[in-house]
């Protein structure tokens, strides 16, 4: 006979009470844990989802001269003239500390031609990574095979031509695999070639005007990739585009903030349904109570009795917590995967967590029970028969 | 030498002018191995004196000496401990625990004790043994009956083998032949060494005991040893 068997037989013969309680703190602690589990693993989404709002990293060739534009309107300065970067140097990024960060590397060749007795700006670019780096575009036709060109919304308007026209260029004819819709940047006014191509065009075999880089820090600040891509490359400017990464992150603070809120919120009700139901089941048990004192129980004995009985019922509501918050979390990312695959991976932390977070709100909660059945009067609550 | 001491004992309940005198001044003293009966009219205060000799009730004004020990002057926890080892109950409406065994029960007061659950075993078994509900050892309470429930009470009040037995009714809800059986258990005991303290409303369990007290109007009436007993 110990005080455990007392609270474990107790449980079985209130089987009722148990159940509510167990199903107080197992709504808790799955909501909690589903919540967390869901915001996880959706922000690792969003993170790689937002990295295909392009890039937020460039590079361009180290300058002494001042640009001399402001708000898109250019008054000199024409900075791609300028000196260029090497490509095989665009190699060391592979290697700096983050690089796995690294979502996509978008080399930008950079010059001017004459077309149709217009001054174009064309760009050399890598067509591969252009869905990452510029995943805004829409193109009405298709993208360009190596000596075919993309002509941008206005630039195609100025020339007056269409997808499947030609264009000459230095002597070449290109054939136009496709306009850009428009998007409100610079991107309108170019025309787009394959990098090569352009490197050919204009004698910048080997060279790059500028690079583009989408990099999205979950667990490191930008500020130091910047740093460790300044060191790969040390003439080179490298700029990271501050309030892009600043937005992304502060979107998933917000998103996590207010999942965190909701899991506090229904924690404390939980909570409540276990400190209720104590309550009444303490009250329920006073003649016990009054026998246990009258044979000699200290009041520590009594709270240890419903601590047992609390922290038995709370381990196995953490346990069936976190089972039913993955159970949730999977279930939720299924219905927005859109038949893509959904994986919940299991954490030790986070089931030790629910495990320890459910004790400690049961015993929170009965704590205040616990009090009360312990100084209760021996000889009231025999009387109370 | 006086064993339990009880000296100018009052209790009141409530105050100012509606406050209820239960018990006034009453005195006496019990040698150790004596059976005591205390009878009284309903609402005398009989009960209200078994809590205050049970270290269960606290009275407003008096002192209760136990072997030396100032009861009212210790702590609630050393109370709960002075029960533990001095004090067997045995309660009119049997106060077992529904969802405990017949052992399980009679094991309640050893719970608390660092014991091993082998020697907890014997013991209770032997208390059974000593009450004749050996056989019934792993029923519930809701299985034996009224008698069975009796003894099986007065099995828990006397496993930890306590100097000092208290009675409330014991006999209240039993029948003739029962209450009968039961006697005859506490006058085992007492023949044992045991100290038996009963409150009863019935003259004939009364006889049972050497010496009687009368309570009227939380005041002791009486104090004496009945020529002959029942038994």
């Amino acid at each position: 006979m110990t005080l455990s068997l007392i609270s474990t037989r107790n449980l079985l013969r209130r089987k009722g009470k148990a159940a509510f309680i167990l199903a107080g703190l197992v709504i808790g602690v799955a909501t909690t844990v589903g919540i967390l589990t869901y915001v996880n693993a959706v922000s690792s989404d969003i993170l790689h989802k937002l990295e295909q709002f392009g890039a937020n990293i460039l590079i361009t060739p180290q300058t002494e001269s001042l640009a001399l534009g402001y708000g898109g309107l250019a008054l000199g300065g024409v900075s791609f003239e300028l000196e260029e970067i090497r490509q095989p140097d665009l190699a060391r990024l592979e290697h700096i500390p983050y690089a796995g960060n690294i979502a996509a590397v978008g080399p930008v060749v950079l010059g001017v031609a004459s077309v149709l007795d217009q001054r174009i700006l064309m760009a050399g670019i890598d067509f591969g990574v252009s869905h990452i780096l510029k995943p805004w575009w829409q193109v009405q036709g298709n993208m360009p095979a190596p000596g075919e060109v993309l002509l941008g919304a206005d630039a195609a308007r100025v020339l007056n031509l269409n997808t499947g026209d030609m264009l000459p260029v230095k002597g070449s004819l290109m054939h136009v695999s496709g306009v850009l819709a428009s998007t409100g940047s610079q991107d309108d006014a170019l025309a787009f070639v394959h990098l090569e191509d352009a490197q050919a065009l204009f004698n910048k075999q080997g060279l790059v005007s500028m690079v583009e880089i989408a990099a999205l820090c979950k667990d490191c600040p930008i500020v130091e990739m910047v740093g460790y891509i300044k060191e790969a490359l040390p003439d080179a400017n490298v700029m990271a585009i501050a309030q892009v990464v600043k937005t992304r992150m502060e979107m998933l603070g917000h998103f996590k903030r207010f999942a965190y809120w909701i899991s506090a919120v229904i924690l404390f009700i939980g909570g409540l349904v276990v400190l209720v139901t104590m309550m009444g089941s303490v009250r329920e048990r006073t003649s016990e109570i009054g026998i246990f004192r009258a044979v000699g129980f200290r009041r520590r004995h009594i709270m240890k009795i419903v601590f047992l009985e609390s922290g038995i019922l709370s381990l196995l509501a953490g346990l069936a917590g976190y089972g039913l918050g993955l159970a949730f979390a999977f279930t939720a990312l299924v219905a927005e995967a859109d038949g893509r695959p959904a994986q919940i991976p299991f954490s030790w932390e986070m089931a030790a967590g629910a495990v320890f977070l459910a004790i400690a709100l049961g015993l929170a909660a009965s704590a205040y029970p616990a009090f009360l059945a312990a100084r209760m009067d021996p000889n009231e609550a025999l009387r109370a028969l | 030498m006086s064993y339990i001491v009880a000296n100018n004992l009052n209790k009141s309940f409530g105050f100012g002018q509606t406050a209820v005198k239960a018990v006034s001044n009453i005195s006496f003293e019990i040698a150790s191995g004596e059976f005591v009966s205390i009878m009284g009219e309903s609402g005398s205060g009989k009960s209200t004196l078994l809590g205050i000799l049970g270290a269960m009730n606290a009275p407003t004004s008096g002192r209760l000496v136990v072997d030396g020990i100032d009861i009212y002057s210790l702590n609630t926890e050393q109370q709960a401990d002075f029960r533990r080892e001095y004090l067997g109950f045995v309660f009119q409406g049997f106060h077992l625990v529904p969802y405990l065994t017949v052992l399980e029960n009679v094991m309640l007061p050893l719970a608390v004790k660092p014991l091993g659950k082998k020697q907890k075993q014997q013991m209770a078994f032997h208390a059974l043994s000593q009450v004749g509900l050996a056989e019934k050892a792993s029923r519930l309470p809701g299985e034996i009956s009224g008698g069975e429930k009796e003894r099986t009470a007065m099995a828990r009040a006397i496993v930890n083998e306590p100097p000092i037995l208290l009675a409330d009714e014991p006999s209240g809800n039993l029948d003739s032949k029962n209450s009968a059986e039961l006697m005859a258990l506490f006058e085992k005991f007492n023949a044992l060494g045991m100290t038996i303290i009963m409150v009863t409303h019935s003259l004939e369990c009364a006889g049972y005991a050497k010496r009687r007290l009368i309570i009227s109007d939380g005041r002791l009436k009486s104090d004496y040893f009945p020529a002959s007993n029942a038994a």
